[in-house]
């Protein structure tokens, strides 16, 4: 019979609230801690104290007689573990061996030293306090410029930060010995990576091991690694034969996770007297923290190929010096060396206005790469996909009315008022990326099944974990096959339910992870028409709005009676087989790089040093937009992290090495009422380097916002001499300026 | 020793330490894993609760020292598949992400408007000063908040 209508609604671009969110809001999700199994077992993991020092000795006897313990294991019984590995390969890099328990040396506070099993977590923790370790204490090392030889020049630290996932890090294992099967529930922005790489450790067959990540609450960036419990709570449940737990205290995260950032860098700008960038010099000093993590050495290359920013100069150098500490490891948070960079770029540029008396807006956009410029290539390697930088910029100037604010200020100034504006006009490279520029393949796999019942099933291995591809994955494929979101299902975060990935960090799974998704939809609409033209007896059909229609006749076939028609497969189409099923590997030809300008006004308490934030204005170009909303929110939270960083956060150690900031009590995350509201808008400059031409947008908002606020607050305080000034701008820094310059 | 508490409208009696926490009743002994535990010191509010009719931190009380208590977790904020107008807006507003804080965010964000029907953004935000969120920067857990008051005065 024929029919006409069709379904015309679509979804990408539009504000849709998240699919995944009902099992959040209404207490049900499952996070690692609330995997329950008969049995089970809490490991409790006995750490170092100190920052340096040699074990003489360690007596567990106590600890394994004490009530409910089942063993207890020391870094003696775990030889046979392979190394925590450091996924980097370069000529020259000191890769110091790391296993998963100490032995004779502790390189840093938290540093692991034996595990306790008992049958329950509180005995368990009594049990770790009987074990007995007997320390030579040496001297630590917890400063990397101390480290080295002194150097004189503009000197812009980005310190050490603490990613702090709401979530701690947490494992279960689960071992089946007549299988030979470790089930391993882990907190982490990379399953399938991490099921390689510690099966390996384990020396377990990698089909053996299958790797779930449940609800994942919050990464950054910190779960994007292998850790050293996450071997060992495997080794634990293989040994005793029960599933064991182990959850993270919010003390060892801070002192156990990794950090971020920990830069000393020493920037050198050149530039004619109109104002033309002639180049930039870098000497970058990395707290590389007691080991190599996964990508550690990594992070700091990231910040020199962004060196450029958005600026056309060829002429960039930099020094990359890597300084082992007696400090847990730096590794990936959250912009992972692009915040660094950015940060003393856009610190650099904003000095080098002041230098020639320009305005820090114009200075910009006289050095901007031209929008004909593009694809362009950069000094660091890298070619910019597309690009736009002057827009954003003239948006937001607009939008915070930057004449009326500057006139504002110099009446401020009459009146001995500090006000200050602060421009960062920062850039980004994101989808990470193509596999030759990455160290474990930079692809990304999707699978999409339509069921017999034309129900549709994706499989991503992109592994997302807050950032709300449920949905946005679910719009691209209800516009691809003219099918409702409820039709629709994704999953991910299981090795045994999904194709190998590769996993969500560097604003990758939307550019990566969607563009394969886009592919194995193309895979299967080609196949749905096939089976249309057969079923419909004609070579004329569209396939729109979920149905196959005859071009000539008006007659269709839904997308369920088609997909009844593949399993069934009564009669096939030419050299097809049965069952509608996709997958797809795609490899992104070129990273994407989004880009885009914040600007913050802020007032300065004379009196106190406290900075208030009067206007944020955030534009973001992120390409097309799949989900405003989603967007929005990932700006939101970036530039809350960036906020910490410019304002509150930093992790500080001792010279013992002791981390003085180990927990919430003295470590400033932001909370509600220190955020400012945030005027976020967006400009769009779609990416041609995938089919959905979209950039990525997780870190967008921590990389902006740094410079644009210490810029800001330099910018206030400038008619008192002030230059520049290190992060974290706590009032009492600001309130020491202030007292010494007045 | 032996308590008896009610969770969500259930009286759940158990044997216990002296030292159990809360937290710890709730999620083992009740099995209702919604209320997180991000710090265990008080200061992150993802163990936050309803006891007696008052938001508080289920990290850093005793299971025994809410004896007889009346308790409200997450869990308990739907009734016959209807959401809480709370749950609503945040799911409306996109106020969560990775969604750890989220039942600690809402059982504060509840209490202010228990106190407080038609709060300013500042009051809103100070009101939530106890719960840290790393995801969503707050923003659109204030506009989640704003909009369950607008909706629960119209
Ligand atoms: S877990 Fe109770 S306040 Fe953090
Ligand atoms: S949504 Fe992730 S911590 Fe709030």
């Amino acid at each position: 019979m024929a029919t006409t209508t069709v379904k015309t609604e679509t979804f990408v671009g539009k504000r849709i609230r998240r699919r995944e969110d009902p099992r959040l809001i209404t207490g049900t999700a499952t996070y690692v801690e609330d995997v329950q199994m008969p049995g089970m077992h809490y490991a409790v993991i006995l750490r170092s104290p100190h920052a340096a020092a040699r074990i003489r000795s360690i007596d567990t006897k106590q600890a394994v007689a004490a009530p409910g313990v089942v063993c207890v294991f020391t870094g003696k019984d775990i030889k046979g573990v392979g190394a925590v590995p450091c996924g980097i390969a370069m000529p020259d890099l000191r890769v110091p061996p790391h296993t998963i328990l100490a032995t004779d040396r502790v390189y840093f506070v938290g540093h692991p030293i034996a595990v306790v099993v008992a049958r329950d977590r509180y005995l368990a923790r009594d049990a770790a306090d009987l074990i007995e370790v007997d320390y030579q204490v040496l001297p630590a090392v917890a400063d990397p410029e101390k480290a080295l030889a002194k150097v004189v020049k503009q000197r812009i630290v980005s310190q050490r930060l603490v990613p702090m996932a709401m979530e701690t890090r947490g494992v279960v294992a689960e071992w089946h010995g007549a299988d030979r099967q470790l089930n391993l529930y882990t907190s982490t922005q990379i399953p399938h990576l991490v099921r390689t790489l510690v099966a390996g450790m384990l020396g377990l067959e990698e089909n053996r091991m299958r790797v779930i990540a449940p609800e994942v609450g919050g990464g950054f960036g910190s779960k994007l690694n292998v850790y050293a419990e996450e071997a060992l709570t495997g080794y634990v449940s293989m040994k005793i034969q029960k599933p064991v737990k182990w959850i993270e205290s919010r003390r060892e995260n801070f002192t156990c996770t990794i950090h971020g950032r920990g830069h000393v860098d020493f920037y050198e700008i050149a530039a004619k007297r109109d104002g033309t960038i002639l180049g930039i010099k870098l000497k970058l000093i990395q707290d590389v923290g007691a080991y190599h993590q996964l990508l550690t050495p990594l992070i700091p290359q990231l910040s020199v190929l962004m060196m450029p920013g958005l600026y056309n100069t060829q002429n960039i150098r930099a020094d990359i010096v890597g300084v082992f500490t007696n400090c847990v490891p730096t590794d990936a948070y959250r912009g992972a060396g692009r915040p660094e960079a950015t940060h003393g770029i856009e610190r650099m540029v904003d000095m080098l206005a002041a230098e020639l008396q320009m305005d820090p807006a114009e200075i910009r956009l006289k050095n901007f790469v031209t929008k004909d410029k593009f694809p362009y290539p950069t000094a660091t390697g890298l070619v910019y996909d597309s690009g736009d930088y002057a827009t954003p910029l003239k948006k937001a100037l607009d939008l915070v009315g930057y004449h009326k604010l500057r006139q504002e200020q110099a009446d401020a100034r009459k009146q001995s008022k500090y006000m200050g504006i602060g421009i960062s006009t920062y850039g980004e490279i994101c989808a990470i990326g193509p596999s030759p520029a990455t160290p474990a393949g930079g692809w990304e796999s999707a699978t999409v099944k339509i069921e017999p019942s034309g129900k549709v099933t994706i499989m991503t291995g992109a592994c997302p974990h807050g950032q709300g591809e449920e949905t946005t994955f679910a719009q691209i494929a209800a516009d691809e096959l003219g099918v409702g979101l409820d039709d629709i299902l994704v999953l991910r975060g299981d090795t045994a339910v999904v194709q190998y990935g590769i996993g969500t960090f560097g604003s990758r799974a939307t550019a990566v992870g969607g563009s394969a998704l886009y592919y194995a939809l193309q895979d299967l609409k080609a196949k749905i028409k096939k089976f249309g033209a057969m079923l419909l007896e004609s070579e004329d059909v569209t396939l729109t709005g979920g149905k196959v229609i005859c071009n000539k006749t008006g007659n269709s076939k839904s997308l369920q009676e088609i997909a009844g028609a593949t399993y069934r497969a009564l009669k096939l189409p030419p050299n097809t087989e049965p069952g509608l099923m996709a997958t797809r590997f795609w490899e992104p030809p070129n990273f994407t790089f989004p880009f885009g300008a914040h600007i913050v006004v802020t007032d300065i308490d004379g009196e106190t040093g406290q900075i208030k934030i009067r206007r944020y204005v955030a534009v973001d170009d992120c390409g097309n937009i799949l989900n405003p909303l989603i967007v929005d929110g990932q700006v939101h939270g970036g530039v809350a992290q960036g906020l910490g960083q410019a304002l509150w956060e930093q992790a500080v150690y001792d010279d013992n090495g002791q981390l003085i900031t180990g927990e919430l009590m003295d470590y400033a995350v932001p909370r509600s009422h220190m955020m400012p509201w945030i005027e976020s808008h967006h400009t769009c400059t779609p990416s041609p380097v995938n089919p959905l031409g979209v950039k990525g947008v997780g870190e967008a908002g921590t990389i902006g916002c740094s410079p644009a606020v210490v810029n800001s607050v330099v910018d206030a305080l400038s008619p008192l001499g002030v230059r520049h000034i290190d992060m974290p701008l706590t009032p009492e820094k600001i309130w020491k300026l202030l007292a010494t310059k007045n | 020793m032996d308590i008896t508490l009610t969770i969500n409208g259930k009286s759940y009696s158990q044997d216990v330490e002296p030292r159990l926490l809360l937290i710890h009743f709730v999620r083992d002994v009740a099995g209702l894993t919604g209320t997180h535990m991000g710090c265990e010191t008080s200061l992150c509010g993802a163990c936050t609760v309803e006891l007696n009719g008052k938001a508080i931190k289920s990290c850093t009380m005793f299971a025994v020292q809410a004896k007889g208590a009346d308790i409200v977790t997450v869990e308990g904020l739907a009734s016959d598949g209807k959401l809480d107008p709370m749950q609503e807006a945040f799911w409306n507003e996109h106020g969560l992400q990775c969604g750890f804080c989220t039942p600690g965010m809402i059982m504060a964000s509840k209490q202010i408007l228990d106190r407080n029907p038609a709060p300013t953004e500042d009051e809103i935000r100070h009101g939530l000063e106890g719960n840290v969120c790393r995801c969503t920067g707050y923003q659109h857990i204030v506009n989640a908040v704003k909009a369950a008051a607008a909706g629960a005065g119209k």
